[in-house]
């Protein structure tokens, strides 16, 4: 009985520790424009990241950033300033920062937040209350972002 | 973190936003009309202001200056016989009291207007007639019959400058579409203005973003081949930001149709347009 119950305390205990490692996003700790941590306490795969970037549900940043790494998509948007070389400009708890909430890191810009799931007005139902990225496709996607150097 | 680098590129798509309309000039059947023009006094954050017509593909373009390749026309005609039907329990067509449909020329250009008290668009003066006067069933706000009728309507003031009065009583209702036009919303978190103001003259993915004008509607689009009206497009545009629309023929879309409109004044009416 009582080793049963211990058991059951220890499976717990891990179940929580496997949460804990996902942060949501109201508990996101963005400071100075970095955040430092992986949202998922793990390293994103950068090709899923890839894909991630130019799905038109998803991230589609290309819709605003010229990406030449991407090519054979035909379409590239121009709103934002084209994204080759990322990784030269900024570190990856920059840009962890960047695509989880951008207004924190460029004031009133046009960028969405991707990991945020309050503070928006009038969301179409199906959207209300979530974050366009789940922090494993934000962790992606910065793995992603990481692989795109010049120098 | 290279903040100047960064400041470089956004000042260059600044200046590309600036010129990135063409230069093309828009002549149906002979006529010129006017697709760029000094910007209203109240816009502050531009000089000039352009028809959505001048960030469409040439070919897009071509469609719109010959009535007989203007996909639009079939619409039109249809509005013509609806014209001339008779419908409700008066027993009346428009064409019962309406003498000829001419006689509607320069209205699309002072629409929407206050009127005891209301903003007033074109679909409720269609809609009043059709309930008040012909004993007739309301048509839907954006369907195929209204967009017919306000198409054949529009037709009349093609050419001609937009219009409208903003001060006076209709004061409040541009206080609130200029509003409705700078506020966010959506799960993206955009307002109209980020798009329409700051950002246009570049591609946002496929598409080449205008002013976001309203002189052309209703537009034919290639994208679904039919006739669609004002508040179906910020319907659409608010969707794409994943925003909960407004309801076509509603306040909000109203006074942001008489904001939009005032956006436009001194260009022409380009109804019925054509858009992709
Ligand atoms: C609606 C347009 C838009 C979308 C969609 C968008 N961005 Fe941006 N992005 C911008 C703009 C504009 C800037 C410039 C910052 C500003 O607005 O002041 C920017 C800046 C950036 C920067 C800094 C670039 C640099 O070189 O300094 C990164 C990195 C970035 N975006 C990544 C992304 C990623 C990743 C996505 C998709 C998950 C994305 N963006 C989606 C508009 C957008
Ligand atoms: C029974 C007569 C009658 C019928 C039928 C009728 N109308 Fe009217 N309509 C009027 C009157 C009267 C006015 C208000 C006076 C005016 O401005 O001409 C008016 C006003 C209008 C106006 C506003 C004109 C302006 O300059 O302010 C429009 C648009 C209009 N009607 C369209 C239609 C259409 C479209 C139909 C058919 C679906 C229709 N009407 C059927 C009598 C009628
Ligand atoms: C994410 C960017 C974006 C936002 C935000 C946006 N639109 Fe649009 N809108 C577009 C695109 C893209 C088009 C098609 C190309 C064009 O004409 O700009 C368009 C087209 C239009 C047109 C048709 C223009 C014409 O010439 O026929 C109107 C009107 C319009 N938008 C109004 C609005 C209004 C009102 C809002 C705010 C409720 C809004 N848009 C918000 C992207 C946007």
């Amino acid at each position: 009985m009582k080793r049963a119950i211990g058991l059951a305390a220890i499976a717990a205990m891990t179940a929580s520790a496997a949460l804990a490692e996902t942060v949501a996003p109201t508990n996101v700790t963005l400071a100075d424009g970095v955040i430092e941590v992986s949202l998922t306490g793990q390293p994103g795969d950068p090709v899923e990241g890839r894909k991630v970037f130019a799905n038109r549900k998803q991230g589609n940043c290309l819709a605003c950033h010229i990406n030449s790494d991407l090519s054979e998509e035909i379409f590239h948007g121009e709103v934002g300033p084209p994204i080759d070389g990322v990784a030269d400009r900024w570190s990856a708890g920059e840009l962890r920062a960047i695509v989880t909430n951008s207004k924190m890191v460029f004031e009133g810009t046009i960028m969405p937040a991707f990991y945020i799931d309050s503070g928006y007005e009038r969301p179409l139902e199906d959207f209300a209350g979530k974050s366009i990225l789940s922090a494993q496709q934000v962790e992606d996607v910065v793995a992603y972002l990481m692989t795109l150097k010049e120098e | 973190m290279n903040l100047k680098l960064w400041i470089t590129l956004a000042v260059g798509s600044v200046s590309t936003a600036a010129i990135a309309q063409d230069s093309n000039e828009l002549v149906i059947e002979g006529e010129t009309l006017v697709t760029e023009t000094a910007a209203p006094a109240h816009l502050e954050d531009f000089d000039t202001i352009y028809s959505g017509w001048r960030f469409r593909s040439s070919e897009t373009q071509a469609l719109e200056t010959d009535d007989f390749d203007n996909p639009a026309f079939v619409f039109v005609d249809q509005g013509l016989d609806l014209w001339e039907e008779v419908d409700g329990s008066a027993g009346k067509a428009c064409a019962s009291c309406h003498e000829d449909v001419e006689d509607f020329a320069g209205l699309r250009t002072k629409l929407p207007r206050v009127q005891d008290g209301e903003l007033v668009a074109m679909e409720d003066l269609v809609n009043g007639c059709r309930t008040e006067r012909m004993g007739a069933e309301p048509w839907k706000w954006s369907g195929g019959k209204m967009t017919a009728m306000t198409a054949l309507i529009g037709l009349q003031s093609r050419g001609m400058p937009v219009g409208v009065k903003i001060d006076g009583e209709a004061a409040p209702f541009w206080e609130k579409g200029k509003e409705l036009y700078y506020t966010r919303v959506g799960q993206l978190d955009m307002a109209c203005s980020n798009c329409h103001e700051n950002n246009y003259g570049v591609m946002i993915r496929a598409d080449h973003l205008s002013q976001g004008q309203i002189n052309g509607f209703p537009t034919y689009r290639l994208k679904n081949a039919k006739l669609n009206s004002i508040h179906a497009r910020f319907k659409g545009c608010m969707k794409n930001i994943r925003a909960e629309p407004f309801k076509e023929g509603g306040d909000e879309f109203k006074a942001l149709e008489l904001y939009l409109a005032s956006r436009g004044q001194g260009l022409s009416v380009e109804t019925p347009s054509v858009r992709n």
